[in-house]
């Protein structure tokens, strides 16, 4: 029998929810042992990073690549799979956008730091020690990997082959991209979105949608939306109307609003942009005739203040791919 | 334009005195854009930091133009639009006002100060307002420093 292509799928800094969504292939997952030799999973097998490093270059197949880069290890074990393999896919939105833990983006290292090590109240920390790439004790010297200044995406350290996003992407949409490599069909230009489409969800959801006039925002927790129309329209911030399809819709569906966990659109390269346009285009302030200046602004400002943060709604899974990608520097 | 300003440097002048800002103008064509015009031709002096594009409407302007504006070296974006009532396609200044305050509250969120984002009404008659707008936000900008982005 001839060998069969190798798969690996790797974590980088994320939350094991993408391995999940393989997993849930289910029976299906008897077919993808079929057709790959998989042999590099931290989270299911036991391959150490030293068997990788022996492999010859390009003899993985594909890697599905899930997790963000938060630490030089991830930005290391990157490199090193990028080197091996023939195919890397950014699997999932860490790996595509930077994610919720991009969100960290917001905040300085120091910051984080100071929130984790020192201020968070369970723990117990009389020393204030903080991680440190390199630390002196009387056996000599340990060493950890540096934790980086901020979040960053696949594509920001090495070249990415193709992006499924979600968080986590649906099974179904891994499966469509798994059986497309395995049957050797054509595959779109290297840097394509796979397992999704490219409109935005609003296209796959089925609630009804009619002329959009928001007069105030609710927050999830304040009204029952009612159950066919448009959460948009009911003034839930559905994030669908700035996000890729692909996902079937399942969160309006079951009465959630969108969070965007599919990434920004097709030809877009800020998620919260292209939200902020979507609702400068559908809020209602209401009749402006004879208003000053000052008055509209000032009513802009009061249907605004309802929403308590608007970076973290949204850039909630795209802060790092985001135009200016996070906090600056100040 | 901002070459000549560069060669104001002083060596002990104040730094702060020292920074020529540059900021980028997003102008709607029917009244901001001619407010600039009519500036110009009544040859009213004002700072030369700002680059213009000229929009048809301000409610054209994505959001992401700004940030890409921001994230390219500008160290404040200014958007100028027709009066409420006076926009060419009704009410896209209003849309361009609303995008506006959103999009402070989320640059503030990121450490870039509101008033890097200036959003304004200027008409075309409005030579004088130009000048006294752009005046003002160049020095606002000037007194904010460079804005200096991650890495
Ligand atoms: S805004 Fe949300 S609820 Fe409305 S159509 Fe789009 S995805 Fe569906
Ligand atoms: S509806 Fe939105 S949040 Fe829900 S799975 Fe789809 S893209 Fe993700
Ligand atoms: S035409 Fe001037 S702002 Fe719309």
């Amino acid at each position: 029998m001839p060998e069969k292509p190798k798969l690996a799928i790797y974590w980088a800094a994320s939350c094991g929810g993408c391995e999940i969504a393989v997993v849930n292939l289910h029976e299906k997952i008897l077919d993808v042992d079929a057709a790959f030799e998989f042999m590099f999973c931290p989270c299911l097998l036991d391959t150490k990073k030293k068997d990788i490093e022996a492999l010859p270059d390009k003899s993985i197949a594909i890697t599905l690549f899930n997790g963000a880069i938060r630490t030089a290890e991830n930005e290391e074990m990157a490199r090193l799979l990028r080197k091996k393999s023939q195919l890397l896919i950014a699997l999932g939105s860490c790996a595509c956008e930077g994610c919720i833990l991009g969100l960290a983006n917001l905040h300085s290292k120091q910051e984080i730091f100071k929130a984790v090590y020192l201020d968070n109240p369970t723990i117990d920390n009389p020393a204030g020690t903080i991680p440190s790439p390199a630390s002196e004790v009387p056996e000599g010297t340990l060493t950890i990997p540096a934790f980086y200044d901020k979040v960053k995406t696949l594509g920001q350290v090495t070249a990415v082959d193709y992006f499924i996003p979600g968080c986590p992407p649906e099974s179904h949409q891994i499966w469509n991209v798994v059986e497309a490599v395995v049957s050797g069909a054509q595959l779109p230009p290297a840097g394509s979105v796979l397992g999704a489409g490219c409109l935005s969800v609003c296209d796959e959801c089925e609630r009804v949608k009619e002329d959009k006039k928001i007069a105030r925002f609710y927050r999830n927790f304040e009204i029952t939306p009612e159950p066919r129309k448009c959460l948009l329209e009911q003034g839930l911030l559905c994030m669908g109307i700035a996000t890729r399809d692909g996902c079937g819709a399942p969160c309006p569906q079951a009465n959630m609003p969108c969070t965007g966990c599919y990434g920004p659109p097709e030809g877009i390269t800020d998620q919260g942009a292209r939200m902020i346009a979507a609702l400068g285009s559908i809020l209602d302030i209401g009749d402006c005739k004879g208003k000053s200046e000052e008055e509209i602004a000032a009513r802009v400002e009061a249907l605004l203040d309802s929403v308590p943060d608007y970076a973290g709604t949204f850039y909630k899974y795209s802060l790092p791919g985001s135009i200016i990608g996070g906090r600056v520097k100040r | 334009m901002s070459a000549t300003c560069l060669l104001n440097n002083t060596p002990d002048a104040d730094i702060v005195a020292e920074f020529e800002p540059r900021i980028i103008g997003f102008l709607c064509n029917w009244c901001s854009y001619a407010g600039a015009d009519k500036a110009g031709s009544s040859q009213t002096p004002y700072p030369p930091n700002v680059s213009i594009i000229k929009v048809m409407c301000t409610g054209r302007i994505d959001p992401q133009f700004v940030m890409k504006a921001f994230n390219e070296g500008a160290d404040g974006v200014i958007v100028l639009a027709c009066h409420p009532g006076d926009c060419h396609y009704k009410e896209g200044n209003l849309r361009a006002a609303q995008r506006h305050a959103m999009l402070i509250r989320v640059l503030e969120q990121m450490g870039i100060e509101g008033k890097r984002c200036r959003f304004d009404y200027v008409s075309a008659g409005e030579g004088e307002k130009y000048v006294q707008v752009i005046t003002e936000m160049v020095a606002t900008v000037k007194q904010l420093g460079k804005l200096s982005l991650i890495d």
